[in-house]
């Protein structure tokens, strides 16, 4: 993973020194909230229902693992021992003091850690495929070009006060897990169509959630890998200039291309990036292969193929290793290894906390069985990225010690929620509570594995940090007269068939939106083709007229 | 005077009336007179070196070039660098007004007037400049800031100071990887 040098350790002792002088102007009233405001949020630190709470940044979700444990022992000393992984791949604390926040920030720079730009009206952390570097269908590793735009975005002069938020995502695989579909900027991987070998990024703009939801447009089919900062930087260009700043829900980047028009938004940056394509923002060979040389494949064994093995334990008659091999593993690149991943996602538990006793246990294990790094997934799930096959058992047993074995990766109660009216101060309903209810209503192993690759994703209002538009099922919480409902949509998916999900039809009531899920997973498990048709898949195939005949029968 | 605490270690002459200008680390005193839109241009024995708004620009352009002082005019955040690229050549002086400092919009119109445009002369930001904001504008091209008025002058030279270190390319320096790649 990429190491910082004097360079990079210097800039964020420096942020540390700034923000702690902010911090002090602040409390001695030199400066007032509204201008502490901004300042606060691109360190990350949000003012939240009860307390602040502060977002750490976790660079395409990859940690080692001291810096795991640096993570534990915040959670410990400033927090209340737990701590919560965001749907941005980073890691958030949910009630720090504002005085101790600059102390915080200094343990995170003893790890080479920060906070900056995890929030605000900036570029903020860009996020990747978690199963960069090991994933079988990788054309290209997207770390590097993840940590080169970590590098040019922070801090960058420029674009520190856009129009809004602005999330960039890049992915080298043909499956996307990184959501690139939904994001700001999504950057693709390619070969290049004219001469193979050389490779570049397809790009997508505009994609995003939020109150006015869209699939990105593809603005370039193929851009040279040199030409990466020039042309992220004519797309911001052209936002920050004619970017709608009048009204905060109408002033992302997707709202400008609607307006404009992908062509003519298109020959804009074009335009743009005609005048600095060849400047010194050109990225050079040498500064491409230092960066990309921190993210080479560590000194696997050669080891024999083991699909064959794994497998067998997936069928196998051991069950509660069979169901947590076949959820929570995946095939890795090297024969011989697998991918862990660590549910986050416990029956009962808020989605994506974490104790600080699970994290050192997560970190002992990457120690003991892997190369010492974890990664944090958008679903808000952990990844073990090279595990010996062999060592599954071992790893099950301790991640079972751990309560962290739960076997529902990527399945109906691997839930991502926001943290709603419990928490935030924007919510219209509860989304915890629902998760949790959900979770427990499908309490029956056997059937969560019948229902096979699901997403469920939950909101408690219409920003939509809960993902509900791209869930397969998306639920999202509103307000009628003070009364919490939940409309329920159907068909989102945040993949390479980017799609966005549907309102079935009225919204339930609090206490009937477990049981409207329950009757959608029952009639899809009852009248599918086969357990190889996924529950979208369904979907797809049949539209919304069977589930909205069931679910509203009576009325 | 700014810093009613008296803990400004600036050299401030006591000569200075209007308004104060950091400029090269300083505090020093303004040379430009501000002319409304509908007052006469001052004779120079009087004000030497005029400030006018972009429409009377336009609209006196002949009798501001030919009068003999130097010339600025005064941007709003909303006007961007392509409504005064051609006239660049003409001014010493180029105002960006920031109506509100998180509308960011001016950052791009003072790297363009920069790079694109070919401006040299003194580009300077006042309204809502916050001590906080100018590393960032300085980067952009800004080289001298009229500080919003309830702020300290001590605050605003610190934060200038804020980094000795910096990623990306912009209008003071090469991106850090062309600089690395020197040793």
């Amino acid at each position: 993973m990429y190491r910082y040098d004097a360079h990079d350790q210097q800039l964020v002792n420096e942020r540390v020194a700034q923000f702690r002088d902010q911090v002090r102007r602040r409390l001695s009233g030199e400066i007032s909230e509204n201008e502490f405001k901004p300042l606060r949020l691109q360190n990350g630190l949000y003012m939240q229902l009860h307390a602040y709470m502060l977002r750490v940044a976790i660079p395409y979700g990859l940690l080692s693992t001291a810096q795991l444990r640096a993570l534990a022992l915040i959670a410990r000393r400033y927090d209340r021992g737990y701590a919560h992984w965001s749907t941005r791949q980073n890691v958030q604390y949910n009630w720090p003091k504002l005085e101790d926040v600059p102390d915080i920030l200094a343990e995170l720079a003893a790890v080479e850690m920060h906070a900056i730009q995890t929030s605000g009206n900036c570029i903020r952390n860009t996020t990747a495929d978690h199963l960069a570097g090991v994933a079988r269908d990788e054309l290209e590793d997207p770390r590097p070009y993840c940590e080169i735009i970590r590098q040019w975005s922070t801090f960058h002069p420029e674009f520190a006060f856009l129009p809004r938020k602005f999330k960039i995502a890049v992915t080298g695989s043909s499956s996307d897990r990184a959501a690139v579909r939904v994001h700001d900027i999504g950057l693709r991987i390619v070969e290049d169509p004219d001469g193979p070998g050389a490779r570049g990024f397809e790009i997508l703009v505009g994609g995003g959630l939020g109150r006015t939801p869209r699939i990105a447009r593809r603005v370039r089919d193929f851009l040279p890998r040199r030409h990466l900062l020039s042309y992220l930087e004519a797309i911001l260009r052209v936002y920050n200039q004619y970017g709608r700043r009048d009204n905060k829900y109408k002033a992302r980047i997707k709202i400008l291309v609607d307006a404009l028009g992908v062509d003519e938004f298109r020959r804009q940056v074009e335009e743009e990036w005609e005048h600095i394509r060849d400047s010194a923002l050109e990225l050079t060979d040498e500064e491409l292969a230092r960066v990309s040389g921190f993210f080479a494949s560590p000194a696997y064994e050669a080891l024999e193929s083991s699909d064959a093995m794994i497998q067998g334990w997936a069928l196998g008659s051991d069950r509660a290793f069979g169901r947590w091999v076949a959820a929570n593993t995946r095939l890795h690149k090297q024969p011989g290894y697998s991918v862990v991943m660590i549910s986050c996602k416990a029956r009962g538990k808020a989605p994506g906390d974490i104790t600080a006793d699970q994290m050192d246990g997560v970190a002992e294990i990457a120690d003991a069985h892997g190369f010492g790094q974890v990664v944090v997934t958008h679903e808000q799930n952990l990844v073990l990225p090279d595990i010996k096959s062999s060592e599954l058992h071992a790893v099950w047993r301790k991640l079972e010690a751990l309560e962290l074995a739960e076997p529902n990766v990527g399945r109906a109660t691997d839930i991502i929620a926001c943290p709603g009216l419990d928490y935030c101060n924007l919510a219209n309903a509860r989304s915890i509570p629902v998760a949790q209810e959900i979770s427990e209503s499908i309490d029956d192993y056997d059937y969560l594995h019948d229902l096979g690759e699901l997403t469920l994703n939950i909101s408690g209002c219409i920003n939509a940090c809960g993902h509900h538009h791209v869930g397969n099922i998306g639920i999202l919480g509103i307000d009628k007269q003070g009364e919490e409902f939940y409309q329920l949509m159907l068909g989102g998916d945040a993949g390479e068939d980017a799609a966005l999900g549907k309102i079935v039809g009225p919204a339930f009531q609090r206490d009937a939106i477990a049981g409207a899920v329950r009757t959608v997973l029952d009639l899809y498990l009852a009248r599918r083709e086969s357990a190889d048709e996924r529950f979208v898949d369904y979907y797809r195939r049949v539209g919304a007229k069977p589930f909205k005949e069931l679910l509203y029968a009576r009325s | 005077m700014p810093g009613a605490d008296g803990s400004l270690n600036v050299q401030v002459s006591p000569a200075i009336t209007g308004r104060s200008i950091i400029r090269d680390g300083a505090l020093v005193r303004d040379e430009w007179t501000w002319i409304d839109d509908d007052a006469p241009l001052p004779v120079l024995t009087r004000a030497r070196d005029v400030l006018v708004s972009s429409a009377r620009w336009r609209r006196d352009r002949a009798a501001l070039l030919t009068r003999g002082g130097r010339v600025g005019v005064r941007l709003q955040t909303d006007e961007l660098a392509a409504s005064i690229a051609d006239d660049v050549g003409h001014l010493a002086l180029i105002e960006i007004h920031v109506h509100k400092f998180v509308d960011g919009r001016f950052y791009t119109t003072a790297r363009l007037l920069r790079m694109r445009h070919g401006f040299t002369g003194e580009l300077r930001a006042t309204g809502d400049v916050l001590p906080d904001q100018l590393f960032f504008m300085r980067r952009c091209g800004f080289d001298s800031f009229e500080l919003r008025q309830d702020k300290r002058v001590e605050t605003a030279l610190r934060a200038l100071e804020s980094f000795s270190v910096v990623y990306q390319g912009a209008e003071d320096q090469a991106p850090l990887y062309r600089r690395r790649a020197l040793g």
